[in-house]
C-alpha cells in the first residue's frame, strides 16, 4: 500500500515538475483541436459496447449449449463438452484473434466457402468463443448447485428434460449464475481492447491512432483507462441493481 | 384347488385387505407392479440382489429394513429414477425398456420424497399446476381447479398462494403429496415421507397417507413408522443387504416374524 502511494505521488509530482512532461492541451475541451480529439476518442465507445454486448450474448448462448450436454450422465455426450472447454480455455485471446482473422477465411476457402471476416466479426467470434468456455463452466456450477431432488421431482410429475430446465432448474440457478456471468461480461469489455490490433475502430484503437499523430501517450492513455473505468462502473452498478431486484424477489 | 379359490373369493367379500390377495393369485388381471430378478450395482456395491416383488392393484405395501438395505433404491427403480442393471419391471402392464415406456410408467406413478423436493421459486399453487399444465396440457383454469381440489384433500387450501419457505415441514410434505396427486397417478411411492419431519408434524402427514390408502390407492411406502404400517399396510416387506428377507401381513410380521434378522430389526426399532 505504501509503495503504491509513493508511486502515485511520484507520478503526480512528475506532472507539476519540469514543464513539458504533461500536455493536457491534447485533450483540452476548451480548444477546438482538443475537443476534436476527445470526440474522436469517445466515438470508440459505440464499437466497444456493440462488440462486447454481441460477443457476450453469443457467449452466453454457446456456453449454455456446451454446459448442458456437459452434465449428462452419459460420458460420450459429456466428452465433446469437456474437450471444448479444455481446448478453448487453453488458447490465449490474442493468438486466437489472429487465427480467426487471418487463418479462418483460408480454412473456409479450402472448404469451398468464401467469406470475408472483417475486423468487427473477427473480434466478435473470437471474444465469444474464448469466453464461452468460461460461461459454460459458470452455468455448470450454477446448475449443479441446484439439488438433484429438484430434477427428480420434476421427472416424477412428467416434465421433459427441456421443461425441467426451463421451469425448474434455470429459474433457480440464474440467481447463482448471474454474479459470475456479470464478472465475465466485464472481462469481455476489457478484452475487447485486443480487437484494436486487427484494426477494429474501438476505444483502444482510436487512442493508439491519436498517440501516433499527437505524441502524447501519457494523457491519451490516461483518458483511455478512465473511459474503460466509467464503462465498467456503469455495468457494475446495473448488475448490483439486478441482483438486488432478484434477491428481493426471492426473500419475498 | 377350486375349493381354495372359492374360499378366497368369499373372504374377499368380507375383508378389504384380502382383496389384494386374490389379485396376487393366478388371475388374469395384470398387477400394478411386477418386479422380477431385479439387480442393481453402484460400481462394485451390490445394492439390489435378485429382488422379486408383485404388487396388486389397490394393495398397500410397507417396506422396512435397516438403512442401506436397498429400500429406497427399490422404489426408485420402479419409476426409473435409478436405472437397474438386470431384471424386469412391469408397471400397470407396461414393461420398462426404453424412454417412451419410462415416460408412460412415470405418468402412472407418483412419488413423495423424504426431502419434499418442492420447487422453492414457485408458489404452492404453481407447484401443483406445473405438471398438469406442462406435462398434461391442461389449461391454467382446469389445473388450478384440480390443484385446489387436492390442496383441500390434504387440508391446506388456504396456503395456495404462499411461497414454499413460508410453510412448515409437515405442510410442505402434504403439498408434495398433493402435487403428486394432481397428476392423478394409479400408484404412489413414498420414500421415507416422515423421516425429515419434526415429531409433532409426523401424524398430520401420516393421516393424509392413511386417508389415501383407504381410498384404494395402490402404494408402496418406505417407512420406519411401524404404527402406521400396522394401520395401513396390506403386506409388509422386510429388506436387508439388498434382498427381500421376509414378507407377510402386518399381523404375521409384527407378531410372529419368521427370520432372525427380522426379529432383531423389530426389537431394535420397537424397543423404545
Amino acid at each position: 500500500m505504501k509503495n503504491i502511494l509513493a508511486l502515485l505521488s511520484l507520478t503526480a509530482l512528475a506532472g507539476c515538475g519540469s514543464a513539458g512532461n504533461w500536455g493536457w492541451y491534447v485533450i483540452d475541451p476548451r480548444t477546438q483541436s482538443g475537443w476534436n480529439n476527445i470526440t474522436f476518442l469517445f466515438d470508440g465507445f459505440g464499437a466497444t459496447i456493440q462488440l462486447s454486448v454481441i460477443a457476450a450474448v453469443i457467449s452466453m448462448i454457446v456456453g449454455l449449449m456446451v454446459a448442458l450436454p456437459g452434465m449428462s450422465t452419459n460420458r460420450w455426450i459429456r466428452l465433446p463438452s469437456r474437450i471444448y472447454v479444455e481446448f478453448v480455455r487453453a488458447i490465449p485471446l490474442l493468438p486466437m484473434l489472429f487465427w480467426v482473422f487471418y487463418g479462418l477465411p483460408v480454412v473456409l476457402k479450402s472448404m469451398g466457402i468464401t467469406v470475408r471476416i472483417d475486423a468487427f466479426w473477427g473480434a466478435v467470434i473470437t471474444l465469444a468463443i474464448s469466453d464461452s468456455a468460461f460461461t459454460a463452466e459458470i452455468y455448470r456450477s450454477g446448475i449443479q448447485s441446484i439439488a438433484r431432488g429438484q430434477t427428480e421431482a420434476a421427472k416424477t410429475i412428467g416434465l421433459t428434460y427441456t421443461q425441467t430446465m426451463r421451469y425448474v432448474v434455470l429459474p433457480q440457478a440464474i440467481r447463482r449464475i448471474l454474479p459470475p456471468l456479470a464478472n465475465q461480461f466485464i472481462y469481455i469489455v476489457k478484452m475487447s481492447a485486443f480487437a484494436s490490433v486487427i484494426g477494429m475502430q474501438e476505444l483502444t484503437r482510436r487512442a493508439n491512432e491519436l498517440v501516433v499523430t499527437e505524441y502524447r501517450p501519457l494523457e491519451i492513455y490516461t483518458l483511455l483507462i478512465l473511459e474503460y473505468l466509467v464503462l465498467v462502473l456503469i455495468i457494475s452498478f446495473f448488475v448490483r441493481w439486478l441482483e438486488r431486484k432478484m434477491g428481493a424477489d426471492e426473500s419475498r | 384347488m377350486p375349493v381354495a379359490g372359492l374360499a378366497t373369493v368369499v373372504r374377499t367379500i368380507h375383508s378389504g385387505k384380502a382383496r389384494s390377495m386374490i389379485d396376487q393369485s393366478e388371475t388374469n388381471r395384470t398387477n400394478a407392479i411386477e418386479i422380477k430378478g431385479l439387480n442393481k450395482w453402484y460400481d462394485t456395491y451390490h445394492a439390489l440382489k435378485d429382488v422379486d416383488l408383485t404388487v396388486a392393484h389397490g394393495e398397500r405395501i410397507v417396506v422396512c429394513g435397516p438403512s442401506g438395505s436397498g429400500k429406497s433404491t427399490l422404489i426408485r427403480c420402479v419409476n426409473s429414477l435409478e436405472a437397474h442393471d438386470s431384471g424386469q419391471i412391469t408397471v400397470d402392464g407396461t414393461r420398462m425398456c426404453d424412454a417412451s415406456s419410462i415416460e408412460a410408467i412415470r405418468g402412472q406413478v407418483g412419488m413423495v420424497f423424504q426431502q419434499f423436493n418442492l420447487f422453492p421459486h414457485l408458489t404452492i399453487l404453481q407447484n401443483l399446476t406445473l405438471g398438469p399444465m406442462k406435462a398434461r396440457g391442461l389449461s391454467r383454469k382446469d389445473a388450478e381447479e384440480r390443484a385446489m381440489k387436492y390442496l383441500e384433500r390434504v387440508q391446506i387450501p388456504e396456503q395456495a398462494n404462499k411461497k414454499v419457505s413460508a410453510l412448515s415441514g409437515g405442510q410442505q410434505q402434504r403439498v408434495a403429496i398433493a402435487r403428486s396427486l394432481c397428476m392423478e397417478p394409479k400408484i404412489m411411492l413414498f420414500d421415507e415421507p416422515t423421516s425429515a419431519l419434526d415429531p409433532e408434524m409426523i401424524s398430520e402427514v401420516l393421516d393424509v397417507i392413511v386417508d389415501l390408502a383407504e381410498s384404494g390407492m395402490t402404494m408402496i411406502v418406505v417407512t420406519h413408522e411401524m404404527g402406521f404400517a400396522r394401520r395401513a399396510a396390506d403386506r409388509m416387506v422386510f429388506m436387508d443387504h439388498g434382498a427381500i428377507v421376509e414378507t407377510g401381513t402386518p399381523e404375521e410380521f409384527f407378531d410372529a416374524p419368521k427370520t432372525e434378522r427380522c426379529r432383531t430389526f423389530l426389537n431394535q426399532i420397537l424397543k423404545h
